[in-house]
This record gives structure tokens, sequence and C-alpha cells, in this order.
């Protein structure tokens, strides 16, 4: 068993998702940022699809009572196993008893505890992935709580202790330039909008989560109204409310809805986005379909041969 | 990724049919590289796998898949009886909107119980269904305040639209009933009870059987009626 003695503010179970229920209305969820999600489960060789934990901004102390391996990735965070400084982005070995100890997020947001084996939460269609406002999946739908203890699959036996090699670690920008595809709506913005949207910082806001990600900056001014007939929401796709302020929707995002969408992050870079501290700054950049699709491969090489490539599920 | 396939720029039963019907010949023709589709009153999201098949391509095959997207491509439809309490302590505008229609709350409760509706998709939060069908004489405006939070299985009224609030959430709808039903449940093995192109019809019941099918449905002994 992992026990928790103080899981965080916001720690919940993830896995990679639960893709083909947007038409019922439920987000797919799964980890803001994949990549690092899925180098913490190669560390401990585990499957990609795994269960472990995402923490936003502070992470969990936990203890451990039978022997097993974690990884922590994702945003930079102190970790300690019984007060000593453990690596990130790499394989960790624990005895039983063993305390860990992952403090606040220096560099990033979303921090990534990979376990070997994987947590053993009920799958819910298809998914231990945990949907917040759902009250599904993970544990009973909800974030960790003091004193939860979660059991361990079992796993394939101890893994080979590894460490990412430093170009491997993903550079944690201070202004990340994040890209993006224009429309569908947007013509309904002014020259003078979009030009704002494509040339200004905008900062992340507190009240960001995992629906959206909320931004101020420069108006994005609409040419006649900021309402459309209510449509399906893309990962990725930024809104923009009447108050010409831009929302990135994220993996809880509502499945439809009714304000115009100016552009759409790609799904390669939605994982930047959701490390984007709060009052941090992004830029946009347009980028045409086809430089888009090039970005996703390349984002999909990337992932294939990170902690050296995945394991046979 | 994602591409949306507009079919109209309009609210009516008959865009909506064509979206339904699109997605249907796409699951029929089980199209490479689609992944998941989202329904919706005009359009449809399409969500596909670049690695599995190229914009220009799938743009080409989704057009062809448009032109046959007629009504005569669809299963029929599934028919959901709802119950539903229609009493003033459930339906907490029932008396003001029978009020706003000059009607008695007896008349506004027949006009909307005697309607059948249909479901153009089921979208926003989970299960929520947005629904066609509200006879034009019980149509009204949204409140001009919100509520806050409204009650899940709230049933409620807004312009031409009629919503069933499926988890607790701000609303600007009139309520006039609720049902006992969960419209989602996480616990359930099927969380949501309706889906897009289903027919929905309102029974009205007293309140001694909304707290019965309320028990039941809590101790997970209902079966919806569905046919």
């Amino acid at each position: 068993m992992i026990r928790f003695t103080e899981p965080g503010p916001q720690t919940t179970v993830q896995d990679l998702g639960r893709p083909g229920h947007l038409r019922e209305g439920i987000p797919p969820s799964g980890p803001m940022d994949v990549r690092a999600f899925v180098a913490a489960n190669r560390l401990v060789g585990n499957p990609d699809g795994a269960a472990g934990l995402e923490s936003t901004v502070l992470g969990p102390r936990f203890s451990v009572e039978r022997a097993c391996a974690i990884a922590v990735t994702g945003a930079e965070a102190p970790v300690t196993v019984n007060d000593a400084p453990a690596p990130q982005w790499a394989t960790v070995a624990l005895k039983p008893g063993d305390a860990v100890r992952i403090g606040a997020a220096k560099a990033g947001v979303r921090i990534y505890v990979a376990f070997s084996g994987g947590l053993d939460v009920p799958a819910v269609l298809g998914s231990r992935a945990t949907y917040l406002r759902g009250r599904l999946g993970g544990v009973e739908g909800r974030a960790l709580r003091r004193g939860d203890a979660l059991a361990l699959l079992p796993s394939a036996g101890a893994p080979p202790l590894r460490r990412l090699a430093a170009a491997e670690i993903p550079a944690l920008e201070p202004e990340p330039e994040i890209r993006v595809v224009l429309g569908p709506q947007a013509d309904r913005f002014t020259d003078e909008g979009l030009h704002a949207f494509l040339s200004s910082p905008y900062e992340m806001l507190p009240q960001s989560d995992r629906m959206g990600a909320r931004l101020t900056g420069p108006r994005i001014a609409h040419r006649n109204g900021h309402d459309i007939i209510s449509d399906g929401i893309a990962l990725g796709a930024i809104q923009v409310p009447g108050d010409g302020q831009p929302i990135v929707l994220l993996v809880d995002r509502q499945s439809t809805g009714g304000y115009t969408k100016v552009a759409t992050v790609g799904s390669f870079d939605i994982g930047r986005v959701g490390q984007v501290k709060p009052g941090q700054r992004v830029r946009f950049r347009a980028v045409e379909v086809a430089e888009a699709h090039r970005l996703r491969q390349q984002f999909e090489r990337s992932l294939a041969q990170v902690a050296g490539g995945g394991v046979p599920t | 990724m994602a591409l949306c396939v507009e079919l109209g720029d309009e609210i009516s039963v008959e865009t909506n049919t064509r979206v339904r019907a699109l997605e249907f010949l796409i699951q029929q023709k089980g199209l490479t590289g689609v992944v998941e589709t989202v329904p919706s009153f005009r359009s449809l999201l399409v969500y596909y796998d670049p690695a599995q098949v190229g914009y220009e391509a799938l743009c080409a095959s989704l057009a062809t898949l448009v032109e046959q997207a007629s009504t005569a491509t669809l299963p029929p439809s599934r028919v959901v009886e709802i119950p539903c309490c229609y009493a003033p302590d459930l339906g907490l505008d029932l008396e003001a909107a029978a009020e706003r229609l000059q009607m008695t709350t007896d008349e506004l409760v027949r006009a909307h119980s005697g309607a059948e509706y249909l479901v153009y998709f089921v979208g926003f939060t989970p299960g929520l269904p947005y629904m066609a069908g509200v006879p034009a004489r019980i149509q009204l405006p949204r409140l001009t305040t919100p509520r806050v939070k409204v009650p899940p299985g709230s049933v409620g009224l807004g312009g031409a639209q009629f919503c069933i609030y499926s988890v607790e959430s701000p609303g600007g709808y009139w309520l006039l009933g609720r049902t006992p039903l969960r419209l989602y449940d996480p616990e359930a093995a099927d969380p949501t009870l309706l889906r897009a192109g289903d027919r929905v019809r309102m029974r009205p019941i007293p309140r001694a059987e909304y707290d019965v099918i309320a028990a039941r449905v809590a101790a997970r002994t209902y079966r919806p009626v569905i046919a």
C-alpha cells in the first residue's frame, strides 16, 4: 500500500484518459503533460497507460509498505526519500517503510509520480483517470485526501535504475511560444483583435484548471458578438467570450460551448500550456494545418523514444 | 487533431438530423483515422489521428458522406420515458411560468408533458440533453437572472429549448418540475441516460411516486422505460 500523509491540494489518479465519451458530455481527462507522464511510467518499467498521480503545484507526501520503484517527472520540484534528496526524471527504488516527500514546484505546475505496477483503482468506462467535476474514475472521482491508501498492481519485477539524459528533459521556458491553427471562428474577430492575439503576450490566471487555462492580455476584439450556436469544443480550442480574453480548453473541458473560438492549440503543445504558472506569460504563433501535422509527427516520434521507448503491453 | 463539419447555420430539426446522419454514416463506414465524433445543433466535431489519415483525404471522404447524410440513413430513435413531478417545490418556476403564459399550472403541465421531444445532442456537462419540440404556446425567453445552482434532475424551459439538468450547475431556464431519474450517474455502468437522436416523453407523476422512484434509483433497482 501507498499511504498518503499529505496528498497536496490537488493530486489525482490519471492514466492516458477515457476517449470516446465526449458525445455523452464526458471529457477524456488524463494527464495535462502526456510526455512527462509517459516518461515517468517508462522509468519504472510500466506500460505507458499505467495509472499514476498528477499533482498541481505541490506534490504529495507518502510512505510505502512494500518495496517498489517510483519516478517523479513534470514540474521541477524537490524530492526526498527519508529526508535525503532524490532525483527527478529517474528511477528511484524504495524499501518498505520509506517516506517520500515531493515539495512545491519551482518551475512548471504539474508534477507526475509513477509507481512500478501502477496504481490499482477501478477502471470506469475503460479508464482509471479522474474527472473531478464529473466525480468519475480515480479514487471515488475525487482528489486524494490525507489518510488515503492505494494498492499497486503487480509489476514485472524491480526495474533497472535509469535516469533521463539532460537533453530529454523538457526545458520549462519563461515565456513559451504556443503553436495554434486559426479557426474555426477566426473570421468573427477584427483584424486588430487577431493581430493582438498573435503579437502580444498573455498572462496565465490563477483560476486556470484542468478544464481550461484562463489568460489575460490585450483584448481580442469581436466583429459582431461573441456567441455562436453551441458546437463541439476540440482539445486546445481557444474560446474568447465577450471580454476578449482567451480560455484554452483542456483535458477536462466541456464537450460543447457557445463562445467564438479564435484558434486551436496543437495537441503537441497542450503539455507546455499545462506547465505554465499563474503570472507567467505565453505567446501564440499561427501555423498552417500541414505544419501542425508535421509538429504532431515530431511530437509522436519524441514521445515514442522518451526514456528508451515503451515496454510491450 | 479535430475538424468541424458545419451543416447549416441555424437550430433546426432538419439540420441536426443531417448532423446525426453524418455521424451514423461515419460509424457505419468505419472511416479510417476517425477517433471520436461530437454532434451538436448544426455541426459534427470529428477527432482524427493524423498518423492514419491526412487532412485533405479526410475532408474528401467527409464531403462524400455529407452528400449522403439524409434522414433516410438514420436507424430508428429510442423512445425514453422521463417521469416528472410538476410540483411548485420541485419546479421552482412552475407557477411564475404559468402566470407569464397566462394559463393555469395544469394547462402548462399538460402542454409540456403532451409533447414529444428530440434530443439534438448531449453535452456541455455529462449527460445534459439539448432538446427540440417545445410547443410554441409555452415558449418563454430565458430567466433574466440565471440561478447560481440548479439541482440535478430539474426540468427546464428556455425559448424553443428544453433541457434536464444532469448535474448541479448554474442555469437560466424556467424550472417546471423534477425527474427522480439520474441523467448522469458516475457510479452506473453506463453513466448517461440519453443520447443524441433519442425521443423523450414526459410522464407526470405525483409526489409520492417521485419519492418511490427516487428510492429505487438510489437502490439501483429502477429500470428506465426505453422503447
